[in-house]
């Protein structure tokens, strides 16, 4: 990476010369909404989207972090640099979690091509966390010439990375069900690749023939049918083929221009979402401050005004209090 | 950082890693689950980790504090290597809790060279969590 930019705070420059430590704390003053990522975040915008961010989504324990450690052992021997991402839930009722994408994850410890990042769900719906759509950008930023994203342990509504992934891949293994389940909708909706892991177990043939005989019902809409790849960790086998796939949806992205298309929607979609998250923090912090907010309260509470008469108000600024 | 998060009450984030060869992780588990349901993320390195593997863990995930079980013996050789190399990556301010089968004289050593706590069997998992905490608000 060359002309690291003067313009560029000091902490953006040392990430973009390769200063894990100073990644290491920005991502975690992302996380934990600190300001003082502000700018770093700000300048280095423009600095990203040059890596495929390649999402991986699924039930748990169908082998996500085995799948992600094989991807890494194929895409350093493909000479390629890789950033991951591994998204573990947080308690909904300590806060805390146990974050163990790591522990498959093997790799000389001197291997500067790789940067692991574990992150908490803190709350969140979707199957990431807040945070993970910047976290990702900043490991793009970063140079890393691939990002892997891996979600928590998905359920059928868990589809939020969607808006973070350029390639989602769908891991499943033989036995989730009868092919009705691949009929429904949400999570099978999402995938541009289905990777069905453990095929060392019967039943995968199966599988992929039920996923098959789905994605031969419907006429893609864009012009990329979803690529069902077998694969095992065990073996190994499949994993050169689910890069290829991956590969292929890229390359597709670029020549359909689904990629433009998909971009200024997940960009609509976020900067949408920032405005709403800072119209909603000022809302709060005026109906909290504001006496005459607090006596619109009052007057929801002793049922004199209705909650939509009251946010009416609100929307146009009107202090009344009647 | 450390000091930012405590100020924030962000969570605490704490590294459980297992260095050398050594395959019990049981006492690792167990203290994971109760770090985590003090409210902390816990990242779970696992067995058989160096202490390369451990310190490169510590910088990536930009951790408050690093636990490090052992049974195996081998703990004067492999934590003070843990510590020199957190120092050379810049991490000498992530403190370094222990526990496992460590003698009380190589306790006293391991403290001297920078170990903060070390936890023998039968200590309660209230005085681990409740040390981890301070040791984590403490550093930076």
């Amino acid at each position: 990476m060359t002309g690291a930019g003067s313009r560029l705070p000091a902490v953006a420059r040392a990430i973009v010369n390769g200063d894990r430590r100073a990644l290491a704390r920005t991502i975690s003053q992302v996380e934990n909404g600190d300001g003082a990522a502000d700018r770093v975040v700000r300048s280095l915008y423009a600095r990203s989207g040059r890596a495929p961010v390649v999402g991986l989504t699924g039930p748990l324990g169908v082998g996500k972090s085995s799948i992600v450690n094989a991807l890494v052992g194929r895409l350093r021997s493909l000479g390629l640099t890789v950033g991951i991402i591994g998204v573990d839930p947080s308690s909904p009722f300590t806060g805390g979690s146990v974050l163990g994408d790591r522990i498959r994850l093997e790799r000389r410890a001197d291997d500067g091509g790789v940067f692991f990042r574990s992150m908490a769900s803190r709350g969140a719906a979707g199957g990431v966390a807040a945070a993970t759509r910047e976290v990702a950008r900043l490991l793009d930023a970063a140079g890393f010439d691939v990002i892997l994203v891996e979600t928590v342990g998905s359920g059928q509504v868990d589809v939020a990375i969607r808006d973070i992934a350029s390639t989602s891949i769908v891991v499943l293994v033989p036995h989730l069900g009868d092919e009705v389940q691949t009929l429904k909708a949400g999570l099978f909706e999402i995938a541009d690749i289905f990777c069905v892991n453990k095929t060392d177990l019967p039943g995968a043939d199966a599988a992929k023939r039920d996923l098959a005989e789905m994605v031969g019902l419907g006429g893609p809409v864009t012009g990329w049918a979803p690529r069902i790849v077998g694969t095992s960790t065990l073996t190994p086998s499949g994993i050169e083929e689910l890069w290829d796939g991956v590969t292929a949806h890229e390359k597709f992205l670029d020549s359909s221009g689904e990629r433009t298309a998909g971009e200024r929607r997940r960009l609509s979609s976020e900067i949408v979402g920032l405005a709403r998250d800072r119209i909603g923090r000022e809302l709060t912090v005026r109906l909290e401050r504001d006496p005459s907010l607090r006596r619109l309260l009052d007057n929801v509470v002793a049922r004199r005004i209705d909650p939509r008469t009251a946010a009416d108000r609100l929307v146009r600024g009107r202090r009344s209090s009647r | 950082m450390a000091k930012a998060r405590a100020a924030k009450k962000t969570p605490i984030r704490v590294l459980i890693a297992k260095p050398g060869l050594d395959g019990h992780d049981r006492g690792a588990k167990v203290v994971a689950r109760a770090l985590r349901d003090a409210g902390m993320e816990v990242i779970y390195a696992g067995l058989r980790q160096t202490p390369e593997e451990i310190v490169r863990a510590a910088i990536e995930e930009d951790v408050d504090l690093i636990g490090l079980s052992i049974l195996s013996g081998a703990h004067m050789a492999l934590f003070p290597r843990v510590l020199a190399l957190l120092k050379q990556e810049g991490g000498h301010d992530i403190p370094v809790f222990a526990g496992g089968i460590i003698p009380d004289e190589d306790a006293r050593r391991l403290k001297k060279a920078g170990i903060r706590a070390i936890f023998g069997p039968g200590t309660s998992l209230e005085e681990i969590v409740s040390t981890a905490r301070s040791l984590a608000r403490a550093s930076a």
